[in-house]
C-alpha cells in the first residue's frame, strides 16, 4: 500500500491550459469546455452523488449561483457517476447547474486535471477556476471528507475581475 | 504556491450593534453559530448549545447568524426572517428557541401562531414577513458565512476561528475550555 491519502494531490497548476473535454450533462446533452471561452468557468470535481459531504457542497454552490452570475461565471459539477444518477441527484437536491458525467472512459477528465483518486475509483474533491482564455487561474484539492466551501472560488473570481479592470 | 488556501476565520467580527448575542458582550469566550432553522443537524445542536450556555454562564458569549440553505430547506429563509422580525420587537431568542423546537412546523400559519404566542405585534410581524423586510439582513449573515468558510450547517467559530470538530457536547465543551484558558 502506498500512503497516497496523507499527501494532498496536486491539481493541475495555475497558468496551465485547462484540458478541453466534452462530457454528457444529461441523457442527450453534452458540454464542451472550450465552448465557454470568454467567461470564467468553475469546475467542481467531487467524489460521488448522494454522499453527505458532496451534497452539502453542491447545495451550497446552488445557493451561490447569484454570486457566480455576477462574474458571468459558468459552474459545472463533475464526478464519475452516470447521467441518470446525476439526474436523480440534481432533481432530489434542486440543483440547477449541470452535473457532468466523467463516466466513460471512467475518470478520464478527472485524470487530465490531476483530480482522480485511482485507488478509490472516484474524482478528488477538487476545484478549478478557469479564466476567459481557457487557462487554469486557481486550483485547490481538499481532503475528500472536507467540504471546501466557496470562499476560494469567490476570491478567484474577484481576482479575475480585478485583473480585467487593470488590463 | 500552486494552490491558494485560506484560514477559516470570521471575516465579519461580532458586533453588539448588529448581532444577536446571548451572554456578556465581554465574555472571555465567543461561540458563533451559522445555522438554518430547518436543518436537522442544527436542530440536534440546539439543546447542546443551550446546555453549554448554562454550564459556562458568564464565561460565554453566544452569537447566532443565519445560513439558510433554501435549495433543500424550503422554509429556512422564511423562518430566518421570522426570527429577525421577532428580533425587531426584542424577542429574537424566544423565537429562535421556538423555531428550533418546531423544525417540522415552519409554514407561515405556524410562524404567525408563534408570534402570537410570544405576544408580538402580529400585524407588524406578518407585514415584515410579507415584505421581506429582513431578507437583506439574512443574506448579509449568509454571505458573511460564505466568506468565513462556512461549508455546511451548523458551522461554529470559537473566538473567531472555525471549529472543525463535531458539535457533540464533550468535544465542543473541550474546545471552548481550551479557548478559555488561552484567552485567560
Amino acid at each position: 500500500m502506498t500512503d497516497t491519502h496523507s499527501e494532498p494531490a496536486m491539481p493541475l497548476a495555475p497558468g496551465t491550459m485547462a484540458p478541453d473535454f466534452q462530457l454528457p450533462s444529461g441523457p442527450d446533452q453534452e458540454v464542451r469546455l472550450s465552448g465557454f471561452r470568454g467567461r470564467p468557468v468553475i469546475l467542481a470535481f467531487y467524489p460521488a452523488d448522494w454522499s453527505p459531504v458532496c451534497t452539502d457542497q453542491m447545495v451550497l454552490y446552488q445557493e451561490l449561483m447569484p454570486e457566480f452570475q455576477k462574474y458571468d461565471a459558468e459552474l459545472f459539477g463533475i464526478s464519475v457517476d452516470g447521467v441518470w444518477c446525476h439526474k436523480a441527484f440534481a432533481e432530489h437536491r434542486n440543483l440547477q447547474y449541470p452535473l457532468l458525467a466523467d463516466f466513460e472512459p471512467k475518470g478520464e477528465v478527472s485524470r487530465a486535471y490531476h483530480a482522480y483518486q485511482a485507488g478509490e475509483g472516484m474524482s478528488e474533491r477538487a476545484l478549478f477556476v478557469i479564466d476567459a482564455e481557457g487557462s487554469v487561474h486557481w486550483s485547490y484539492v481538499s481532503p475528500p471528507q472536507v467540504n471546501p466551501g466557496a470562499e476560494g472560488i469567490l476570491r478567484a473570481l474577484e481576482d479575475l475581475a480585478a485583473r480585467q479592470v487593470v488590463s | 504556491m500552486n494552490t491558494t488556501s485560506w484560514e477559516a476565520v470570521l471575516t465579519l467580527p461580532v458586533s453588539p450593534a448588529r448581532d444577536h448575542i446571548r451572554g456578556p458582550v465581554d465574555a472571555p469566550v465567543s461561540l458563533v453559530e451559522y445555522g438554518d432553522y430547518e436543518c436537522p443537524y442544527c436542530g440536534a445542536a440546539h439543546p447542546i448549545v443551550k446546555e453549554i450556555q448554562s454550564l459556562m454562564g458568564d464565561q460565554l458569549q453566544f452569537v447566532y447568524r443565519h445560513f439558510p440553505l433554501t435549495t433543500v430547506h424550503l422554509h429556512a429563509e422564511q423562518a430566518a426572517e421570522a426570527a429577525e422580525a421577532a428580533g425587531a420587537q426584542g424577542r429574537f431568542w424566544a423565537m429562535h428557541d421556538v423555531l428550533f423546537e418546531n423544525q417540522q412546523r415552519l409554514d407561515a400559519p405556524y410562524l404567525h401562531a408563534y408570534a402570537e404566542a410570544l405576544g408580538l405585534d402580529v400585524g407588524q410581524f406578518d407585514r415584515e414577513l410579507i415584505e421581506h423586510v429582513h431578507a437583506g439582513r439574512v443574506r448579509e449573515d449568509f454571505m458573511s458565512g460564505v466568506r468565513s468558510g462556512v461549508n455546511g450547517t451548523p458551522t461554529f467559530y470559537i473566538n473567531g476561528v472555525r471549529h472543525d470538530g463535531s458539535f457533540e457536547l464533550p468535544v465542543l465543551q473541550a474546545a471552548l475550555r481550551r479557548a478559555t484558558s488561552v484567552g485567560a
